[in-house]
């Protein structure tokens, strides 16, 4: 049977980002695919050399508007490891409780469009309705709704006062309640089961070979969680469970994702209970010393990577950051690709899509194409190197 | 009398297409938390449309980026007439943090004619019932 490419996007009402999904069908099945995700590159990582490390925390933040939380600490975290100096264990647990109140946030979001998805509307509107309560926990603990920039280079802006811890808790309640009933939705209502069940196939074996991260590689049996393989902002000290789901579909996404609230409810509660008292913020010079420093950070996406070289100069030489959905791309490939048995409909795609919450705001990457030549390459980071000082002098 | 008609249908059901043009995602999350129960832009009638040309207002959120500036363009010169084009957030009024960078154009206006701003970074979902009912009353003037 010949094969047909269908392109979808950049504008489509199947994706809510700029993208190009370039499908290679036969009749409805897909049997190849092939993405473009340049269409957001905004050039952050040459934006950031022109920053001092502390007016980089603003853009930083604004490289994904939904993990901005795991972004700033990322941020933060990893140049605090230039400075020598301890930050103040009550700094640490309030980050964990803003950057799991934003992993609910990701999470209520995620059910709600992945329901969209699939036309399950009331499902969307709850979930979205739900979600508004972690709003307002969040507007009132830092001052805004969606980007925060809660944690900064020493500490973190505002210390919570007892009385919102107690509102805190109480929304808490409320989430959890409200939580129970999704999980019994999705493990009950036959809507979810036969749009999810068996779509988007993803083995443990490729899940390993195609390094995905987060909610992806959970649901395909493996224990891989930043939080709990190299603790950071006080995870060592809160304990919680690491979810995994065995049934390697997007069923297995949901199930894990519902979970994962539920920690995230649990987490908050006892951070709150055992918060230690003390300064939550401590002053740091403008210059770091000079040196590398690599960190990894556990987004509601999965593993976020940044690394940043400093030359003893308040402002970065090289700062770069791999984002979780760059990661899962092919995983994404290997789920939308027919094999043997496993089969992709077409009308499937967006579900499969959806389902590694795909974020394309982060993940824009530079690939330089000569249209005449039909020749499509990439730079080193030798050759950036050498860019960059160009473009310094 | 028949263009009274269609001015009364289009100032009571605005319909609306959504395009990020390299924004961080806030905004666009702020675009559809106004459609969920507590903000609820349906009762005046406004529904977010997949396709352009079923839309009467365009939603354009984030600096203009290089790449996608093409497309944007496209984009509005499929949309019906009269074309409303609104600048969703900081960054499609200015380019906002992202300004300077060697990738973008600084604002929506740069590259289509716009007819109303909403600011904030990110916007909250009351400024954008705000600004959309500022919208209609321009729309209902101007007809």
């Amino acid at each position: 049977m010949a094969t047909f490419d269908i392109p979808i996007g950049p504008q489509h009402p199947a994706l809510p980002e700029p993208l190009l999904l370039k499908l290679e069908v036969e009749g409805e099945t897909v049997v190849g695919v092939d993405f473009d995700v340049s269409y957001m590159h905004r050039g952050i990582e040459k934006l950031l050399e022109t920053k001092t490390y502390f007016q980089g925390l603003p853009l930083v933040e604004r490289i994904c508007g939904i993990c901005n939380a795991a972004h700033g600490l990322c941020y933060t975290l990893n140049v605090e490891k230039l400075y020598d100096k301890e930050i103040p264990p009550r700094a640490q647990y309030l980050r964990l409780i803003v950057e799991e109140l934003s992993r609910i946030h990701s999470h209520l979001l995620w059910l709600g469009v992945a329901a969209f998805e699939i036309g399950f509307n009331t499902m969307f509107m709850y979930t979205w309705r739900d979600r508004e309560y972690v709003m307002d926990m969040l507007e009132a603990i830092t001052g805004n709704r969606v980007t925060t920039e809660y944690s900064q280079i020493g500490g973190v802006r505002r210390d919570i006062s007892p009385e919102l811890a107690d509102k805190l808790l109480k929304t808490m309640n409320v989430v959890e309640e409200r939580t129970k009933y999704y999980i019994k939705v999705a493990l009950t209502e036959p809507t979810i089961a036969k749009r999810t069940q068996g779509v988007g196939y993803l083995s443990p074996e490729d899940a390993k070979s195609t390094c995905s991260v987060g909610p992806i590689i959970r649901a395909s049996g493996i224990k891989f969680d930043i939080r709990a393989d190299d603790p950071y902002a006080a995870h060592e000290e809160v304990p919680f469970n690491v979810i995994t789901y065995d049934s390697c579909d997007v069923f297995g996404r949901v199930v894990v994702r519902a979970q994962e609230l539920l920690e995230c409810v649990n987490m908050i509660r006892y951070a709150l209970k055992n918060l230690p008292s003390g300064p939550f913020r401590i002053k740091l010079p403008m210059k770091p010393n000079a040196g590398e420093a690599l960190t990894r950070v556990e987004a509601p996406r999965g593993e976020l990577l940044h690394y940043t070289l400093c030359e003893g100069t308040p402002k970065p030489y090289r700062y770069k950051v791999r984002t979780p959905t760059l990661a899962n791309l092919g995983a994404l490939r290997a789920m939308l690709t027919s094999k043997g048995r496993y089969v992709v409909n077409i009308g499937d795609v967006p579900i499969i899509y959806g389902s590694i919450d795909p974020c394309i705001c982060c993940t824009a990457r530079v690939q330089f194409i000569d249209i005449k030549k039909d020749k499509t390459w990439t730079w080193t980071l030798d050759e950036i190197r050498n860019r960059s000082r160009r473009m310094r002098v | 009398m028949i263009l009274g008609l269609i001015s009364w249908a289009r100032k009571r059901s605005p319909w609306i297409a959504h395009f990020c043009t390299g924004s961080c995602n806030a905004c666009d999350i702020e675009i559809l938390a106004c459609l969920t129960p507590r903000y609820d832009i349906e009762r005046f009638g406004a529904i977010v449309r997949g396709s352009i040309r079923h839309a009467d207002i365009l939603l354009v959120t984030g600096p203009v980026t290089r790449q996608v500036r093409d497309r944007l363009l496209r984009i509005y010169e499929q949309m019906p007439e009269p074309k409303y084009v609104v600048a969703v957030g900081t960054c499609a009024i200015s380019g906002g943090v992202y300004r300077n960078s060697y990738n973008i154009y600084p604002g929506v206006d740069s590259v289509i004619p716009v007819t109303a701003y909403i600011s904030g970074c990110p916007v909250k979902p009351e400024n954008i019932i705000n600004g959309l009912s500022f919208l209609l009353k321009k729309i209902g003037e101007s007809e």
